[in-house]
């Protein structure tokens, strides 16, 4: 079999907020919807926080990693990327080293038109010179049925619809009409349509709804779980995926999945619980800390995915991961992260992507209030020592990637325009 | 308290399987839940010891089907007039309370000729500035005591419904009952129901919880100003759910104003 392509590493910012109020979870709500702007969110912080933000995904491309990821979260203190295609726009004109542009992604069900949607990824495509992968997220219900106000029942209605507008407009000729139920448009003909052909991949971010797996195969788009409570509590979402894409015909080409973990990498296992226990603990006991009654607002979840869901215990098990007592060991046993020296890092991702069966790992490197020199440390550490060890995971078994963009594609770039 | 009788009523083929509660001799009185979904309580029962008292299901709530073909509110008023010509009212009393209350007074606003009268208990539909209606599915279950009853200790705490929390099919019905309601009056309940109420023809009676902290009693006054001759009962010692905390006087002032001789003008 001929040799495969290797592991992708992401390195995926979230861009919270670094500097919460200490008694924080004990004085307000939630982080998410609620937290009062005026009174929490310092804008002049905010500005330096952007420049970190920014700075630290730049330097993970210059490292060599292989993408960079953002997404779209709103009135939120762990991740208020209220538009990630600002940021993807700032760095496609400052990253040189080619790395991938993963928007992962813009919350469909938030645009009237999602025409807007088309654009703006065709536009970030062009821009970036083809290194744009697109995320469909169907979004959290706190973004969507909360923040924008997108009545619960209409959450899939609505992605599903625009899903099918982009799609149309970025491989039809246009003008043509649209007549959906959301989106009635009588001229659909967006300037430009991507770089990338057909289209830029599409990635899709899922939390185990079966009607997720069932797109992602049915499309032959990438499957991501993006949650924060890292790879052992992945397994029944990625084995749910991976039972659906089997029943699909899907080939098993681990490139089509993905998974979100926060990582910590220091000289020594002890010297990472000293470097970041402070802002683990930051991330789990205030950027989690989420009312239940905000998670799944009546209506948000169709009748399969709740019936899916319950079969497969998710409740329970996310109830189980938030009320875990949160220490360094409790997070290290249950993998909600994956800490210590190069060495202890790399074996456990080779065994988390191995059981996991992915190829693109969705590296959570700066987390919760880890200040900028920590972060730059941990981005170094990883890049140097940690993704030469676990690139060649899937490489005996000749996976080709599949739904890398292509401008970022070393061995089959897009021609350059000028 | 004696069991109504239950039934499925279908209409359009099937599309909609709506399970209806009747009970109880008289002139007919058509009654819309709220968002707590359909039981049947003291005040229904009380009513219906002089009333024929029907009382249908909100599609997709509990056990009735065909949520997803009532988009939105123009469909679904339009759905009620087939509702109620399938059940044989072509004209009717209507008693709506909350969110049942908002759509009898969409239906006497759309088709005015098909209500005879109207009882509108804590009706949603409008919405103030200075007085705006808290989020019902954004607030914790143990908090929602407080915002419906004036006492939220007493005896009527322990009558809502709530679903056995480690029960995931309950909760899942429960969550689809309050989905099926939210798809009509999310992110806030105002639909326009303001633009609409002066058409409203038939004699109305406003019931309001003078304790009632999800639809302040100033809304009551807004209903009264915008439906011409209609009468605002205020019910001391009751919140959201007078029916319920004061189930003796709201049923006298229901089954008063239901038994008056029709004024003249009217059918």
């Amino acid at each position: 079999m001929p040799k495969g392509d290797h592991v992708k590493s992401i390195f995926f910012h979230l861009m919270p907020y670094r500097d919460l109020p200490s008694d924080f979870e004990q004085r307000y709500e939630s982080v998410w919807v609620t937290p009062p702007n005026a009174e929490l969110c310092d804008p002049v912080k905010v500005a330096q926080y952007y420049q970190w933000n920014l700075d630290e995904l730049e330097l993970a491309d210059r490292l060599g990693f292989d993408g960079l990821g953002v997404n779209e979260h709103h009135q939120n203190a762990y991740g208020f990327m209220a538009s990630p295609n600002l940021m993807a726009a700032a760095l496609a004109r400052r990253t040189s080293n080619n790395s991938a542009l993963l928007v992962l992604g813009n919350t469909l069900a938030l645009y009237q038109p999602a025409l807007r949607v088309a654009e703006e990824f065709a536009m970030l495509d062009c821009l970036s010179q083809g290194r744009l992968a697109a995320g469909f997220p169907v979004g959290t219900s706190m973004d969507v049925n909360r923040c924008y106000g997108i009545t619960p029942t209409e959450t899939r209605p609505r992605f599903y619809e625009a899903h099918d507008l982009i799609m149309k407009a970025w491989t039809e000729p246009g003008p043509f009409p649209y007549n959906g139920r959301f989106n009635k448009l009588r001229y659909v003909n967006p300037w430009p349509q991507p770089l990338q052909k057909p289209h830029p991949p599409v990635w899709l971010a899922g939390g185990g709804s079966v009607e997720t797996y069932e797109m992602a195969v049915a499309n032959d788009y990438t499957y991501s779980f993006l949650s924060f409570f890292g790879y052992q509590f992945a397994k029944k979402v990625m084995d749910g995926f991976w039972e659906t894409a089997d029943q699909l015909g899907s080939d098993g080409n681990p490139y089509q999945a993905g998974f979100a973990q926060q990582i910590c990498v220091s000289e020594t296992d002890a010297k990472a619980e000293e470097d970041y226990l402070e802002h683990v603990l930051y991330f789990f006991n205030k950027c989690l800390h989420i009312p239940p009654y905000y998670f799944e607002t009546p209506g948000y979840r169709t009748r399969r995915s709740s019936e899916f869901a319950i079969k497969a215990n998710r409740p329970a098990d996310i109830a189980q991961a938030l009320v875990m007592e949160k220490n360094w060991k409790s997070l290290v046993d249950n993998g909600l992260i994956i800490a210590g020296s190069p060495d202890t890092v790399a074996d456990r991702l080779i065994e988390a992507c191995k059981g996991l069966r992915v190829g693109n790992l969705i590296a959570l490197l700066q987390i919760g209030s880890m200040p900028h020199g920590l972060t730059e440390q941990n981005l170094t550490l990883f890049a140097n020592e940690v993704m030469p060890r676990i690139r060649g995971l899937w490489e005996s078994e000749g996976w080709k990637h599949r739904w890398w963009p292509q401008g970022a594609r070393q061995d089959d770039p897009v021609p350059h325009t000028s | 308290m004696p069991q109504p009788d239950e039934s499925s009523v279908e209409l359009r083929d099937g599309l909609f399987k709506i399970r209806v509660l009747t009970a109880g001799d008289g002139d007919p009185l058509v009654f819309l839940h709220g968002g707590g979904g359909l039981f049947w309580d003291p005040f229904l029962d009380q009513l219906a010891a002089s009333h024929r008292v029907i009382a249908p299901e909100h599609p997709g709530a509990g056990a009735s089907q065909g949520l997803e073909h009532v988009e939105d509110l123009w469909d679904l008023v339009l759905y009620y007039a087939e509702l109620l010509d399938v059940l044989g009212l072509p004209s009717t009393t209507l008693v709506g309370h909350s969110f049942g209350g908002m759509v009898a007074a969409e239906i006497a606003a759309t088709n005015p000729e098909r209500v005879q009268r109207l009882v509108l208990i804590a009706p949603v539909g409008l919405w103030r500035d200075d007085h705006p209606v808290p989020d019902i599915s954004g607030v914790p279950p143990d908090k929602l005591p407080e915002l419906l009853l004036a006492d939220p200790t007493g005896p009527i705490a322990a009558m809502l419904p709530a679903p056995d929390a480690t029960d995931p099919e309950a909760l899942f019905t429960a969550a689809m009952t309050m989905a099926s309601i939210l798809q009509f009056i999310w992110p806030l309940p105002d639909k326009g129901l303001s633009k609409r109420l002066y058409r409203v023809r038939a004699p109305t009676l406003l019931v309001w919880g003078a304790q009632d902290a999800l639809m302040a009693p100033a809304y009551g006054d807004d209903f009264a100003a915008a439906i011409a001759g209609s009468r605002l009962e205020i019910v001391e010692g009751a919140g959201h759910l007078p029916q319920l905390e004061q189930t003796e006087r709201v049923v006298a002032a229901v089954s008063a104003f239901v038994d008056e001789a029709s004024p003249p003008g009217t059918s």
